[in-house]
């Protein structure tokens, strides 16, 4: 559905579904670069069993309007906008990477809009590299090269997709490809910004699921410690193999541990 | 630690990844995880047990990667699929029971009755009997242009075009399809390109980086190289902005056969290859077999080695013949003579394949006469076969083609069409040499 948040348009997935405020809601919030098709598996599952199912582009992403939210603190807030537009008295929050720290840093800010939390490839703090911002800045394409090269685990690299004939490599970079001028540098410059994660951490007050790929290279398991000992209710669930872009390495694992939270 | 290991990005170079050959071996199989089998197993059953009913559903409706019913998909073409798809840069592919399957399975997920293609004249039989006989019959009709007239192909699109087609390597004349500045003219008009890219295959010519949308290959040929099998790919760029055209309702529109799903709005960049399995391979029920699969995938494990042979042993034919007292003219792009030599410098620096025709002296009867004496050559109907093969073209592939047709399409009556094998090309010069000679004494 389109709705106006601050004014602009704002694209929120419903699976084709009308807002039901007597259901339970569940929201999905991308990674950086990209948009709501990440998640296009478990919001149909969740929509099929009955869920109200926002997934967003947020602003500047997908099919929202720009420009893009400079810190992840503008990007909660705006999280908490959908969920009071919606008409909705709260909601259980899943982000993805730059998207789990919008959901971590929402629940801080918001925690009467959030029911539960489901942070998936997360780590606070996330530092982005000098050299890594400086050619996202330029736009060059390396840029992406390397958040895709990276965001998979190294057997990725040689595929062996749980959707049938489907190149993962290519699916992650054809999205961010699509992401504006701008786009990845702005999220990333939102990454390396967010000092609060530890701080906001401690302030969650639902009950909160890590989801992490053992062989992420952009947020490992081990960088995830400080935020796991700081939330209050935490569980962890760590998938065997997977590289840092889990929605598409271990797709069916991940929609079993949400189901456990959502 | 974060987005970008400052031990991994310092010299902040591409990071590497696998290369062509190594895609070739490996892209999309790994080790059978249930008996370690390294070879991807042919997985022969006709459907996958779901393990409870919610469960079934969940695949039914997309929610989980999985398997149903191997018309829809197999774990062994998915391999295959995969691996395609690796080679090409797309984002996924499907396989198909043939070449002309993937080429309708592609044009039947775009366009419906009304619709009006644009395609090269100088294109395989069966696919210009496809576009040419068939389907005006379900209301798509099609203009054949010549792919090396850019302007020509312009005008040829209607407010009712859907897509514009051509052959990277045209047959059998071998044009050399500008892909570039024919995807120039159909991006601006909203239209995708889909390219036939059997000739080349991707370890010739890579036409998603040149601008094509949608690829598909007669897997019967190169790819799996050794003419034991028939089979198909389509593959899908993913970079085609189905939304921004407006011109396809079937991935930006709600379908009806799918609970209303707008393809477009739900799966991004995997739009096409998806509506072409759910809707296509369901309905339209070209699969390709998973014991097919496995032979193409042990061809594509050398497709590497037996591309630069093949690309070798053809130089040599190419140049004994073009030297020869008996031929008439020979046609391939990296001679001077060849109208696209300029362009495959450009676009095909690696090669221009294993396939051309040339001009025996003395016309129709002289051709039959070299045809008939050749002992390794074999005269048949194909290409891209390990062995090298022999045909002409007038009586056999484009025999439906009337005198006019074939002349558009560059087809002489004494044109003889060769697909050079991996031979020793000492070998293969004494064959033609013998059916030369031959060739002569009429």
């Amino acid at each position: 559905m389109e709705c106006l948040i601050d004014g602009r348009s704002a694209y929120v997935g419903t699976g084709g579904w009308e807002i039901d405020v007597a259901r339970e809601s569940v929201v999905f919030v991308h990674g950086a670069g990209q948009n709501h098709t990440i998640w296009v598996l478990p919001t149909r599952h969740f929509v099929r069993k009955g869920f109200n199912v926002l997934s967003v582009d947020l602003p500047g992403h997908g099919r929202s309007a720009g420009p893009c939210l400079s810190s992840i603190e503008q990007m909660a807030d705006w999280i908490a906008e959908v969920v009071r537009v919606a008409g909705l008295p709260r909601a259980c929050l899943v982000g993805h990477s730059m998207g789990s720290l919008v959901t971590l840093a929402t629940a801080a800010r918001h925690p009467d809009r959030v029911r539960a939390l489901a942070m998936v490839g997360t780590a606070a703090p996330m530092p982005v590299h000098d050299a890594l911002l400086a050619t996202a800045a330029a736009n060059d394409h390396t840029a992406l090269d390397m958040l895709i090269l990276w965001g998979h685990s190294s057997t990725a690299h040689l595929g062996g997709s749980p959707t049938p004939g489907m190149w993962m490599l290519g699916c992650g970079l054809r999205l961010l490809e699509e992401a504006g001028k701008g786009v990845v540098h702005a999220d990333l410059t939102a990454c390396n910004a967010y000092a609060d994660g530890l701080a906001h951490a401690t302030q969650v007050a639902c009950p909160t699921l890590l989801i992490l790929g053992e062989r992420d290279a952009m947020t490992p398991v081990r960088a995830t410690h400080a935020l796991v000992a700081a939330i209050p209710t935490v569980e962890t669930v760590v998938l065997r193999g997977s590289g840092h872009a889990l929605l598409v390495e271990r797709p069916d694992p991940v929609l079993d541990a949400l189901i456990r939270i959502v | 630690m974060g987005l970008g290991l400052s031990t991994r990005v310092s010299a902040m170079k591409k990071p590497k990844t696998f290369s062509f050959d190594t895609l070739s071996l490996h892209a999309g199989a790994r080790p059978d995880p249930s008996t370690g089998a390294r070879a991807t197993p042919i997985y022969q059953t006709a459907a996958f047990a779901f393990r409870d009913t919610d469960h079934a559903a969940s695949i039914f409706n997309i929610e989980r990667a999985g398997h149903v019913y191997s018309r829809i998909s197999n774990p062994t073409n998915a391999v295959l699929e995969e691996r395609i798809a690796a080679l090409e840069g797309g984002v996924g592919a499907i396989a198909t029971a043939s070449g002309q399957a993937a080429t309708h399975l592609a044009i039947a997920t775009l366009m419906g009755a009304g619709s009006h293609i644009v395609s090269s004249h100088s294109i395989y039989g069966g696919t210009h009997s496809l576009l040419a006989y068939t389907l005006p019959r379900f209301g798509i009709e099609t203009t054949f242009v010549n792919p090396c007239d850019i302007e020509a192909i312009r005008a040829a699109i209607r407010p009712t075009t859907r897509l514009v087609f051509g052959e990277t390597l045209g047959n059998p004349g071998l044009d050399v399809l500008d892909i570039p500045r024919v995807a120039a003219v159909a991006h601006d008009a909203g239209l995708p390109v889909l390219v036939d890219a059997t000739f080349t295959t991707p370890y010739l010519s890579k036409p998603f980086e040149l601008g094509a949308d949608l690829i598909v290959h007669s897997a019967t040929k190169f790819l799996s190289g050794h003419g034991v099998v028939i089979g198909g790919l389509l593959v899908d760029s993913g970079r085609f902005d189905w939304e921004g055209s407006g011109k396809f309702p079937t991935l930006t529109e709600p379908y009806v056969g799918f609970h209303d799903l707008d393809f477009v709005e739900e799966f991004g960049p995997a739009a096409f290859i998806t509506r072409a399995r759910k809707e296509g391979s369901r309905d339209f029920g070209a699969c390709m077999s998973a014991n097919t699969a496995f032979l193409i995938l042990q061809g594509m494990e050398t497709l590497p080695i037996r591309m630069h042979r093949h690309v070798a042993n053809t130089r040599k034919m190419v140049a004994h013949l073009d030297a020869h007292d008996a031929v008439d003219w020979v046609a391939y792009p990296e001679l001077p003579s060849h109208p696209g030599y300029a362009l495959a410098r450009e676009l095909l620096p690696r090669g221009c394949g294993a396939v051309f025709s040339f001009g025996v002296k003395g016309g129709r009867s002289a051709g039959q006469r070299f045809i008939e004496k050749l002992e390794v050559f074999s005269h048949l109907a194909n290409v891209g076969d390990a062995k090298s093969l022999v045909i002409h073209p007038a009586s056999t592939t484009h025999h439906r083609m009337d005198t006019a047709a074939l002349e558009a399409a560059g087809i002489s009556e004494g044109l003889v069409r060769m697909s050079v094998g991996l031979e020793d090309a000492g070998d293969l010069i004494a064959d033609i040499e013998r059916g030369l000679r031959a060739s002569q004494k009429g």
